[in-house]
């Protein structure tokens, strides 16, 4: 068993002319919570896709659990887009989008063979009531469960979440943060999140990455999001909002 | 007549059931594109003097690889990629019905549709094609997939590209076998309208398959049986009898959204 999950070496991504990645280098121990963290267009998502092997290194390796992302069973790798760029006007049940989880195929029949397995982790992220609820007619935190569950159904060894509190209410992001640390826990899967918020990359996260294309800081999070980090990778941090009231 | 009808409920099949994936994935203009690549081909099968569709079904298979290919080679939307070839395909085809010195009124038969120009050759081509498409249903389950995420699909390692020619090709020599039976100018509609209809009614894909086939199966008969006592397009009287059949599931689906 490797100790790292992931390791990336001097990854490059480069379209057309554009330097998406410049010199990635990481290594992710087994069962950690990572949030990768940066300003828009700083590579996250392409990051995140090249683990996922969607999109090829200019130059450079990625390693999941030994293996190039192409070799890696489909199986141990987790991926929950966001759920604002799902097809939400497709016909289709709750319960069906947890069967391609388990059979990377859209079921043809309700009474499929993998059917218990569906049930069984719609009940763990409390979503067994939504089963047969069409896609459409879900809220948007109702949905990232959904998800949540097509996810867990195959039990992956590293989960892949890009933006998951994009779109849902504070108790909602809430749950999924609970469900996703409660499935950490129990299977020692990796967890890896693209998130914009500071706040729950430092409250849940034991690594954060920190990029602007190239890779700022990797580390535990009051070492990553120091706030020089912050300030290289998004150029400022914020600054506070006075109100001047004038009184006649 | 027997014929048109052997032939109408086989294309009726044929593009209801690729009428699902077009409608899903957003496709409505590639029915419209693809047509008018046949037309460019069927010009051709004329200006050569040789039978059109042996010519119309490579030519339209070219262009279906051809739009699907420049569509992932470049930032280009689908509708661009479409829009492309379907104009080089009319040019191209207008070109090679003006070098054809003897006016031929055939041209009109594959522009509008004529079931008593549908011939042996026409019902065994469509025989083919179906048999195909029947050999390939466990496809539906992955190209299914791919219409509702492809990117999920990419990441469950699913040849989502090879799919995608594969349909590509599937869908081009339906639209060819169909022209006799509808018309380039309207099958289009016959590869939409079926499945949009469905889509309306249905809570599942699945739903959504089997309700296409059986309205652009039922739409081909009535349509047929109506046209040759009217005396009127058979094309034209399919389409506005699955138009009316689109507008009665509207209403099913205002009167259930008012019921609750």
């Amino acid at each position: 068993m490797n100790k790292f999950i992931v390791e990336v070496e001097q990854a490059y991504v480069v379209f057309d002319s554009h330097q998406a990645l410049i010199d990635i280098n990481v290594q992710i121990p087994q069962n950690s919570f990572v949030a990768i963290v940066g300003p828009n267009g700083a590579g996250k998502s392409t990051f995140i896709k090249s683990l996922l092997g969607l999109v090829n290194l200019t130059s450079g390796t990625i390693k999941i659990d030994g293996r190039s992302p192409q070799e890696v069973s489909p199986g141990d790798i987790g991926y929950i887009p966001q759920v604002k760029t799902m097809d939400r006007t497709f016909p289709a049940l709750a319960i069906e989008l947890v069967i391609t989880g388990l059979d990377y195929r859209w079921p043809w029949k309700r009474s499929h063979p993998n059917i218990d397995r569906a049930y069984e982790a719609l009940q763990r992220v409390g979503a067994e009531h939504l089963a047969n609820r069409q896609i459409s007619k879900l809220s948007g935190g109702e949905l990232q469960r959904v998800c949540l569950a097509r996810t867990i159904a195959r039990e992956p060894k590293l989960v892949m979440l890009d933006e998951p509190a994009t779109g849902i209410d504070a108790i909602g992001e809430t749950d999924m943060y609970n469900m996703l640390e409660s499935y950490q826990t129990s299977s020692c899967a990796t967890i890896l999140m693209i998130t914009h918020d500071w706040h729950a990359a430092t409250h849940h996260a034991d690594y954060v990455l920190l990029l602007n294309r190239k890779q700022i800081s990797f580390g535990p999070p009051a070492e990553a999001l120091s706030e020089d980090n912050l300030r290289l990778a998004f150029g400022h941090i914020g600054h506070s909002h006075r109100l001047k009231f004038l009184v006649k | 007549m027997q014929r048109a009808l052997i032939a109408g409920v086989l294309v009726g099949f044929l593009a209801s059931y690729y009428g699902v994936f077009v409608v899903q994935r957003g496709l409505s203009f590639l029915g419209s594109g693809l047509a008018h690549a046949a037309f460019g081909g069927v010009a051709l099968g004329l200006l050569l003097n040789s039978e059109p569709l042996w010519i119309a079904v490579p030519f339209t298979t070219i262009i279906a690889i051809a739009i699907f290919w420049v569509k992932k080679r470049t930032n280009l939307g689908s509708d661009t990629a479409i829009g492309i070839f379907f104009s080089i395909s009319m040019a191209l085809g207008i070109i090679f019905l003006f070098l054809k010195t003897d006016y031929s009124s055939d041209a009109f038969t594959y522009l509008f549709g004529s079931i008593i120009a549908v011939t042996r050759t026409d019902i065994w081509s469509t025989v083919v094609i179906t048999l195909i498409t029947i050999i390939f249903i466990p496809l539906w389950k992955r190209w299914a997939y791919v219409s509702f995420d492809r990117e999920l699909a990419e990441t469950d390692h699913l040849p989502v590209d090879r799919d995608d020619y594969l349909l590509a090709i599937l869908i081009a020599i339906t639209i060819v076998v169909a022209i006799k039976v509808v018309g380039i100018v309207l099958i289009a509609a016959f590869l939409v309208i079926p499945a949009a209809t469905a889509r309306l009614v249905s809570s599942t894909f699945r739903q959504m398959t089997i309700l296409s086939v059986i309205i652009g199966i039922f739409s081909a008969l009535i349509g047929l049986i109506a046209s040759y006592y009217l005396d009127v397009p058979s094309g034209a009287t399919i389409i506005l009898f699955q138009a009316i059949l689109f507008f009665l599931g509207m209403l099913l689906k205002s009167l259930r959204f008012i019921i609750g």
